[in-house]
């Protein structure tokens, strides 16, 4: 039962976050609704049982990935769809 | 675009228990889930921080290029070293040949239930710190090399 309310939690969760990068216009803060969609998913694993996939999920996901991402961001423009 | 007080200072605080928990994870990676390559992610996440936190010419006195491509050259280099010296002592490529011998990771394990001992498992400890090396520097270095693409920009 526990269980389930936690599943859901994460799950509803990752589709909140999932849907915060789709609309932000601030770019920074959609990649790190990027980051945070990909440290649920890590929370996900680790309650899945596999933990070894979590810590690979939440340092390549969560912190590289985000890292990449905002050295981009730093190289070009904050807002999307202003001008050039 | 230039990162405020609070994200240098974060970063400045977290960067050593970043990486002791990444050298934690490497060096435990026979015992406890992790191995080589999860904690060598967590590691160069630690680099990653401080790469993202400050400008290219700061980071460049902190992370030196040099210093990371050694380390990937110095991580293959064990590891395939430790591949061949299974075959100078005569057993096959890769083989286990330090478990159980007495020498360095080389005690026989407890068996039953016991909280693990880092001191077991022979050569794959060595494998494990040569990947993490290996990652750590090759991760560190995709990110350097991609904030030194805008250097130029950045006033």
């Amino acid at each position: 039962m526990i269980d389930m309310v936690i599943h859901t939690l994460v799950i509803a969760g990752l589709i909140a976050s999932a849907l915060m990068v789709f609309y932000f216009r601030d770019l920074l803060a959609a990649a790190l609704a990027a980051g945070f969609f990909s440290f649920l998913i890590s929370l996900e694993f680790y309650i899945l049982q596999a933990p070894d996939v979590a810590i690979s999920q939440a340092a390549i996901g969560a912190g590289l990935t985000t890292a990449i991402f905002i050295i981009a961001i730093r190289a070009t423009t904050r807002y999307e769809g202003g001008q050039p | 675009m230039r990162m405020s007080k609070i994200v240098r200072t974060g970063a400045n605080l977290l960067y050593p228990f970043i990486l002791i928990f990444g050298l934690y994870v490497i060096m435990h990676g026979h015992l406890t889930p992790g191995g080589g390559f999860q904690g060598g992610a967590v590691v160069a996440t630690a680099a990653a921080l401080v790469i993202v936190a400050y400008s290219y010419d700061e980071v460049a006195g902190m992370l030196k290029k040099t210093a990371m491509k050694a380390r990937e050259s110095i991580g293959l280099l064990l590891f395939i070293g430790a591949g061949i010296a299974a075959l100078v002592v005569g057993a096959p490529f890769f083989y286990n040949f330090l478990a159980n011998s007495g020498l360095l990771f080389g005690m026989p394990v407890i068996p039953g239930p016991n909280p693990g001992d880092l001191n077991t498992a022979g050569v794959i400890p060595i494998m494990n710190i040569a990947v993490g090396i290996e990652v750590w520097g090759g991760l560190a270095i995709i990110l350097l090399y991609m904030l030194s693409g805008i250097r130029k920009e950045e006033s």
